[in-house]
């Protein structure tokens, strides 16, 4: 008789955690071992693009809430970060603390909106809140209106006096707030809740007939959606400096590089928004000369992708390796006994 | 003539097999019946050889010629017409527009509105009416009419009796019948068995996908049948 | 400024923004689809156009000979090659498709043209006006709304007194049933998004006569047309004007209360409706 354990982690799993805790000590040690400035600052911005890449994945891989809006909530992040600190005079860091749960309470009378919608047009939907959500910010003049917020010198002063330790405790917060919302994403989907999202993602009628509550589950995540990604937003507008509602609510900056990165590395998988957010960068990097060419090869990539790849390079990985790096599922294991059995049945 | 012939037709749903190795063939001008309980692949059959399934081109033929892989709009030009399970009509459409559906076969022959009026005089009152207003046993003239105005050689029915009164059915059937007088071959496919063996002169049991028995009318044995239609004898290798 | 002449303004801007919707109600009446690039291609028209009354010299009305045909011909290939591969997919491929589709058009047109402004000179149309009942009704908006009309009637003709508009409504119905018919779908849904692109261009042409255009001029185009279907109701094309009226006599108000709260209030005015009447106004489409 065998007798059957449940596992969570592959070997390839338990190899690649080891890795990649050596990397991020590596990349925390960073400061310390690199003298370019500029290295920092690309690693810092990568670290918050795979945040946000993470949450959209959370949220349209896994929950299918395609959203197109999600930009309302970086620049609503950023707003309520210069708000608190410019005009309240409140500490950077609890200014930070309250933008991330702010936006996420904005986030539900959102989803009293735009949860009336449904695939396509959830996601038009989402996009029309984000363009209010711009309007608004140009309108008002305690924000600056049209041209903007400035952030208060203090506040820089508040983080550290001297530039060079400013930009260390930046690229920290960078990597531990990236770190962090990895964490939340990857414990959410290990979870009851994890498990609830794939069975909605895979059949949203026969899961609410088994009783799962579709609707509870996709306005949670909805809402931890927009919290994480207002602390992003803060995060990166604090590093900006400025903030303007163009650039705030930018769809082209925080939505169509995001979701060209999801849906290149792998959509639905963890490990896809590390690939994505590789493959942008670099494209990027490559194709700083020529203006807007790497945005329409994006474009052709992701329509590429689509068609003949849809589930990404991690999707393809996936079907031709069985490789799962961060796992999420549960797998049986046969654990041998004592007596040799005279056949032992396949799983 | 053979008209329709199956060679070794296998069909799958993704990765779950629905027919295995059926063999199946119909002469021209005949009425075959295919019945069988619920799940063993009559439906299946029928789809396939309207087109709706891909399969082999060698594995079905018609009139001598492969088209296991020609797409449902390629096989209804060439003479295969489907009476759907359900009857799927066109909801936005009436009546009329519906029967004229069944013109964009394209194809010729005898079968004009007018001639689908004479056969089934009620819809002629109801055609401007939008479809879902008729009752079930008029749409179920309605979806035969839409078929045959596609000038069909080959007439596929699937469970016209679906949900129907049996005065309704008699009716239907005796229309049926009308149809294949006029040299239209059909296969229908039943899940009563008697108004199959009614109307047919041959017929194939499927059971779980695969050919259970198959014989002429006339000499059916009740035993057999039973027998087939539930597996009860020893399935063949 | 009375509101007599505000609810007029409204109105006839109502119907310039149902004649964007056109398109976007076609595709994804027959078909499912909802276009995220319809936007950019209402602007891509207006380019053409611009090239076409550079190298011809003609106005922009004539020039829609040149338009129109090339619009039709783009509709029908992007559909036929590229879209009708995305329509068995789920949701997500049509919709990333065609934003895909949206970015490369947006920044094909910035690299080709650069981010200035453009507009199409049609004269002295785009000034003139009517004096009605005491107040001035300007003759443009009303050719424009009084086209919307004409197109969406001659739409309705298509689908109910055609044969190919009886192809349209049964695949729209049942795509699967209609090719046991003898329906090519995928010619069919070619041909649908070229029709729907002939109305896409018209609008582009409107368009870029009325205001000035930049290749990031079409994403908002997008939001209006969508508006306006989701006000109306899908699967009812005059649904669609009527929500595009709505549309037109909200920003009206919102422009008169502050010219800058004009495209907010349209907006608000579409959350708002959502809220309380999410199906719109005269729903039709099973979906």
């Amino acid at each position: 008789m065998e007798t059957v354990r449940v596992e969570r982690a592959t070997r390839a799993s338990r190899v690649f955690a080891v890795f990649a805790l050596l990397g991020l000590a590596a990349l925390i040690a960073m400061p310390w071992w690199s003298d370019d400035a500029g290295n920092m600052r690309l690693v810092g911005e990568m670290a918050y693009y795979l945040a946000l890449a993470q949450l959209w994945n959370l949220l349209a891989g896994y929950a299918g809430l395609v959203s197109v809006g999600q930009q309302a909530y970086v620049g609503l992040g950023g707003y309520t970060l210069f708000y608190l600190t410019g005009v309240w005079d409140m500490n950077v860091y609890l200014a930070m603390a309250i933008a991330g749960p702010f936006a996420g309470l904005i986030s539900i009378p959102v989803s009293f909106a735009v949860f009336r919608l449904r695939g396509a047009y959830f996601a038009v939907g989402t996009w029309v809140v984000s363009e209010v959500f711009l309007l608004f910010a140009s309108l008002i003049a305690v924000l600056g209106a049209g041209s903007g917020l400035s952030l208060t010198p203090s506040i820089l002063r508040e983080i550290s006096p001297e530039r060079d330790t400013r930009d260390i405790i930046l690229y920290l917060m960078s990597l531990a707030i990236s770190v962090f919302v990895f964490g939340v994403v990857y414990l959410l989907l290990r979870s009851r809740h994890g498990m609830a999202l794939t069975a909605i993602r895979d059949s949203e009628r026969a899961s609410a007939s088994l009783g799962v509550n579709t609707f509870r589950t996709k306005f949670i995540i909805y809402i931890a959606t927009a919290a994480c990604t207002g602390l992003i937003g803060a995060l990166i507008f604090l590093q900006k400096l400025r903030i303007s509602p163009e650039a705030g609510f930018s769809i082209n900056d925080w939505t169509v590089v995001v979701i060209f990165m999801v849906v290149i590395g792998g959509i639905g998988t963890l490990e896809g928004p590390f690939i994505g957010m590789l493959i942008f960068i670099v494209l990027r990097e490559l194709l700083a000369d020529y203006g807007k060419y790497y945005l329409i090869l994006l474009g052709v990539i992701a329509i590429g992708i689509m068609l003949k790849a849809p589930y990404g390079i991690w999707g393809w990985i996936i079907q031709r390796f069985d490789l799962q790096l961060f796992p999420v599922g549960r797998r049986l294991a046969l654990a041998p006994t004592e007596e040799p059995a005279a056949s032992v049945p396949k799983i | 003539m053979t008209l329709l012939q199956t060679q070794n037709l296998s069909a799958f749903y993704g990765d779950f097999q629905a027919l295995f190795d059926i063999n199946v063939t119909v002469e021209a001008g005949e009425t075959v019946a295919v019945i069988g309980a619920n799940g063993a692949g009559k439906t299946t059959l029928l789809r396939t050889l309207a087109g709706s399934l891909v399969t082999a081109p060698e594995t079905v033929f018609f009139d001598g010629e492969p088209i296991g892989h020609k797409t449902p709009h390629e096989i209804v030009r060439l003479g295969i017409a489907l009476v759907p399970e359900g009857r799927r009509l066109f909801p936005s459409l009436s009546v009329e527009e519906n029967l004229l559906l069944g013109t964009h076969s394209e194809r010729s022959g005898p079968w004009t509105l007018e001639r689908v009026y004479r056969l089934f005089p009620r819809l002629h009152e109801l055609r401007r009416l939008p479809a879902p207003s008729l009752s079930g046993g008029q749409q179920q003239m309605a979806a035969v009419g839409r078929a045959l105005m596609s000038n069909p050689r080959l007439l596929l029915c699937d469970e016209l009796s679906l949900g129907l009164a049996p005065v309704v059915i008699r009716d239907i059937y005796a229309t049926l019948s009308t149809i294949a007088a006029e040299g239209t071959t059909i296969v229908l496919v039943e899940q009563d068995i008697n108004r199959a063996l009614d109307a047919s002169s041959r017929f194939y049991c499927l059971q779980e996908g695969r050919l259970a028995l198959t014989a002429p009318t006339k000499d059916f044995n009740r035993a057999a049948i039973t027998a087939a239609y539930f597996g009860m004898q020893g399935r063949a290798g | 400024m009375t509101w007599v002449n505000i609810i007029v303004q409204g109105a006839l801007l109502g119907g310039f923004y149902a004649l964007f919707a056109i398109g976007l109600s076609m595709s994804f009446g027959i078909m499912r689809l909802v276009n995220i690039a319809h936007g950019d291609l209402i602007v891509l028209s207006a380019y053409v156009a611009l090239v076409a009354t550079w190298y011809t010299g003609f106005d922009p009305f004539l020039s829609l000979v040149i338009v129109l045909p090339v619009m039709f011909a783009l509709g029908y290939l992007l559909q036929r090659g590229l879209l009708n591969q995305t329509l068995s997919g789920g949701l997500l491929p049509p919709l990333l498709v065609t934003f895909g589709i949206s970015i490369i058009i947006q920044n094909a047109l910035l690299e080709g043209f650069g981010a200035q402004d453009y507009r199409l000179q049609e004269g002295a149309v785009e000034t003139a006006s009517l004096q009605a009942g005491g107040f001035y009704v300007g003759v443009y908006p009303l050719l424009i709304f009084a086209v919307a009309v004409a197109c969406i009637a001659a739409l309705q003709l298509l689908f109910y007194r055609t044969r190919l508009g009886r192809a349209f409504r049964a695949v729209s119905d049942d795509a699967d049933t209609a090719e046991l018919m003898g329906i090519d779908n995928r010619k069919l849904y070619a041909l649908a998004f070229a029709i729907a692109m002939i109305f896409t261009a018209l609008a582009g042409v409107f368009f870029g006569i009325r205001t000035i255009f930049a290749p990031s001029s079409g994403p908002i185009r997008l939001i209006l047309a969508f508006e306006a279907v989701i006000i109306g109701g899908l699967g009812s094309m005059w649904g669609t004007l009527i929500g595009g009226i709505v549309l037109g006599v909200a920003q009206a108000v919102g422009a008169a209360l502050d010219p800058t709260w004009q495209i907010l209030a349209g907006h608000l005015a579409f959350l708002a409706i959502l809220i309380i009447r999410p199906s719109g106004l005269f729903p039709r489409t099973r979906d």
